[in-house]
């Protein structure tokens, strides 16, 4: 980063930009998911027809990237508290950093069959 | 305006002319805006943190129900949250996850409106807005689930 900038850069001020725009993703999508969930009261067929678009290849590609922002901003949050509370946290806030992205790594792997596997199959054939 | 006296740094202090009290940072005075009289930011930082613990196991849990075992996404419908919902556990499991969900991202854009809304007004109608929406949407949730009917139709 060039001198004079507002921000210090590294680590630490990446992780909480992710951290904001992780966050407010994943809050759009929670009213849109209390409405969908709330079509339960109108009828088994509005809800059912609604949840059918959860189902599709392209939204199980933004399912993905919702997994992808809820791990992080969680796997993140536990850093944050562990820097505010624990005694040698800031000491090692880069290590935590590391550690989060490397837990999230595998998660993701972990995660890519069971979201994205019907997908696959949808488009490219069983 | 000033907390400080008029007393110039530079002339002496002694027991007839002390030097000026201080008061420390932020602390509580008459002059104090009655809007920043209470503890509201810091039980709104610990929040943050207690509920981001707790949404931790909610939430990996929730995702790990409905988009990875038992076929994913693919098996929810209504009878999956019917059978769901017949058990106080997860109708307890939801609107706790609802609430402090809810909460917990209305104090997090909170916080982002007042980094980044700088004129009063916007920062203002913003919020009014952030709180119109989340009074909603955690009312409906939490009628929706208490309301619930598996036999609606």
């Amino acid at each position: 980063m060039p001198a004079g900038t507002l921000y210090r850069g590294r680590e630490g001020m990446w992780s909480w930009v992710a951290h904001r725009v992780t966050g407010v993703l994943i809050f759009f999508f929670l009213f849109v998911h209390v409405l969908d969930t709330a079509l339960v009261r109108v009828s088994p067929e509005a809800y059912d027809d609604t949840i059918a678009v959860y189902k599709t290849p392209v939204v199980a590609v933004m399912e993905y990237g919702l997994v992808a922002a809820v791990l992080f901003h969680a796997l993140n949050g536990l850093r944050v508290v562990a820097v505010d509370f624990w005694s040698q946290g800031t000491r090692y806030q880069k290590q935590m950093l590391w550690t989060v992205v490397g837990l999230w790594l595998v998660l993701m792997a972990g995660a890519a069959y069971p979201v994205l596997g019907h997908a696959v199959r949808e488009v490219f054939g069983s | 305006m000033s907390a400080v006296s008029s007393v110039s740094a530079s002339e002496g202090t002694s027991p007839d002319n002390p030097a000026p009290l201080i008061e420390p940072p932020r602390a509580r005075t008459a002059r104090t805006p009655k809007a920043t009289r209470t503890n509201f930011e810091l039980y709104g930082w610990v929040f943050m943190r207690l509920s981001g613990i707790v949404l931790v196991v909610l939430v990996l849990g929730h995702l790990l129900i409905q988009l990875v075992l038992d076929g994913g996404v693919s098996k929810v419908s209504f009878a999956f949250v019917a059978g769901r919902w017949a058990s106080p556990f997860w109708m307890a499991w939801d609107l706790i996850m609802l609430w402090l969900a809810m909460l917990h991202g209305a104090n997090g854009l909170r916080t982002i409106i007042n980094d980044y809304a700088q004129r009063d007004g916007t920062r203002f109608w913003l919020k009014m807005l952030l709180y119109t929406a989340t009074v909603f949407t955690v009312l409906l949730g939490t009628l929706v689930i208490f309301t619930f009917d598996p036999n609606i139709r």
